[in-house]
């Protein structure tokens, strides 16, 4: 009898266990390695974010060298690989780790989500009446599910504005990088957008950069200090490079009156020979 | 030095786990000497004496190291003071006329049973998959058998200060039992007495978590919430833990 009420009223697992895949596969579907994959995935765009970041401060030294910087990541293992083979090859790498980190956020979300319904006095989301008041969760914390959605929204802008030249129509020329991005973010609500994007980029860097290290399980009360103030410094790094670019096109100084092939004079091809031609007079 | 104060108390009331809740306000007078489950007995006399149904709420020790009592008490667990259970708040935390709003701990696995009063028992589930060690019975070992480095001694105590409350959960906005489950993983599994099983342990107490709970995010909500300040370190730890034991088992797949 005693059993039977017990088995009756026994709180009922929310999921239940599935058959295990074989390892590595199995990491996945739990939580805890989801959310490892989280954090390995999130180190890869890091190092992603950061490299484009730099890349892209070629901006700075005109038209020449942005392009021959555009050429130089074509040409990545070139002499013993095709072109573009080694740059495709990361790609990849890139769109895997975002497709990832994308999933097993959406997945995780769900997973709380179910996790707290029922739990309020309506019956829906978790809620209490008196209030929720955060104490340690940041605002960049809490705002991760808001902040991820605008960075891949901006992400598909981005890409379809400076790769594939949806906007920019006869003004935009594949292989020109200084010439697109000085078209593109001449335009104010285009330079505003970026502004608002990346500062959405560094919020969730800030508050990714550090939890990554708690997911990854890298936890040293020597250096746990240093963690917050890493992601801290990772996020206004990045801020202050991505920033830069719209704010100083604003400002006229990145600038295509000073260039010495004009696009407005030449088609694509001759612009791209013309760039090839200054780079060698130097 | 003690004053008498009257607090609007705004409590949830819910008769069974099936029934809808519904919150009732009360006025309550009371010393600021009295603890705030005194306040409550107090409010449970009257309603008593009123012939009205008294306030179900959970206590046991009434000094802080049961991990029974535990309400939301204006959207904080346990309170307002940091590192206090319900228990241990006294009403001097509060002031004439202060409105509290006192709620049961919520998460999807802690239904309701009746007014405060939840249902932790997903808790035990996630002790009974793994929270032990192996003992070798017969004659009683000689004491300080195993030695034990200070360090993981100091480790594993400050994990095993966790009192099963519930808290954590309450607090987390995902509704994730990380902060709970990784204290018991840490306290087993720093000590060498807990060595023969700590990977299994990790695994299949993390994979029953992982059946009632949401998904950590490193909000840090639970280790505020936390009556005895249960670090984050031990989350992670538990995330390493849980890596390790699944590249482990692997390793042992000869044994099979």
């Amino acid at each position: 009898m005693n059993q039977t009420t017990s088995q009756r009223y026994r709180v009922k697992p929310i999921r239940e266990s599935r058959r295990e895949w074989p390892f590595p596969l199995n990491l996945y579907q739990t939580a805890v390695g989801r959310k490892w994959v989280m954090a390995a995935t999130g180190i890869g765009l890091l190092g992603f974010v950061l490299v484009h970041m730099i890349g892209n401060l070629h901006v700075y030294e005109g038209p020449a060298k942005m392009h021959e910087y555009a050429e130089a990541l074509r040409n990545l293992g070139s002499g013993i690989l095709p072109r573009s083979l080694v740059l495709w090859i990361l790609r990849l790498g890139l769109m895997i780790m975002f497709a990832l980190h994308l999933h097993s956020a959406i997945t995780l979300k769900e997973m709380s989500r179910k996790s707290s319904q029922n739990a309020s006095f309506n019956g829906g989301e978790k809620k209490y009446e008196g209030g929720r008041q955060y104490i340690a969760a940041s605002y960049a914390s809490r705002t991760m599910r808001w902040t991820g959605p605008i960075i891949a929204l901006f992400l598909v802008y981005h890409l379809a504005d400076l790769t594939w030249g949806w906007w920019l129509g006869n003004d935009f020329v594949p292989g020109d990088p200084y010439h697109n991005l000085y078209s593109s973010l001449s335009r104010i609500p285009v330079a505003i957008f970026y502004v608002v994007a990346n500062m959405a980029l560094a919020w969730h860097i800030f508050h990714g950069a550090w939890s990554m290290f708690q997911s990854l399980g890298i936890n040293n009360p020597k250096y746990n200090h240093l963690r917050k103030g890493f992601a801290a410094s990772f996020a206004g790094l990045i801020l202050l490079g991505n920033l830069s670019f719209p704010i100083m096109t604003q400002a006229n100084l990145i600038d295509e009156d000073e260039r010495l092939c004009q696009v407005n004079d030449l088609n694509n091809e001759e612009v791209l020979a013309c760039l090839t031609r200054q780079l060698e007079d130097h | 030095m003690s004053e008498v104060i009257t607090v609007n108390l705004k409590i949830w009331r819910q008769e069974s786990p099936s029934k809808e809740g519904y919150f009732e306000e009360h006025a309550q007078k009371v010393t600021t000497e009295a603890s705030f489950l005194e306040m409550i007995d107090l409010l449970n006399e009257d309603l008593n004496n009123k012939g009205l149904e008294p306030v179900a709420i959970e206590s046991d020790c009434r000094e802080g190291i049961c991990g029974t009592c535990g309400v939301m008490i204006n959207g904080q667990a346990h309170g307002p003071r940091k590192a206090t259970t319900t228990c241990q708040l006294h009403m001097r935390e509060f002031s004439d006329g202060d409105k509290i709003v006192i709620e049961p701990f919520r998460a999807g696995s802690f239904p309701v049973i009746r007014d405060l009063v939840v249902d932790r028992s997903p808790f035990d589930r996630i002790i009974e998959s793994g929270g032990y060690i192996s003992v070798n019975t017969g004659s009683a070992s000689d004491a300080n058998l195993t030695p034990v480095p200070k360090e993981a001694a100091d480790q594993a105590f400050d994990a095993a200060a966790c009192i099963g409350c519930g808290a954590c959960v309450a607090a987390c906005p995902n509704s994730a039992a990380q902060l709970f489950t990784s204290a018991k993983i840490a306290h087993m599994g720093s000590l060498p007495q807990g060595q023969p099983e700590r990977w299994k342990r990790t695994e299949s107490m993390v994979g029953t978590m992982e059946e009632f709970f949401g998904s950590c995010t490193n909000h840090g909500e639970c280790h505020e919430a936390c009556p005895k300040e249960i670090s984050l370190d031990f989350i992670a730890f538990m995330n390493r833990d849980y890596m390790k034991a699944k590249v482990k088992n692997r390793a042992l797949s000869g044994q099979r």
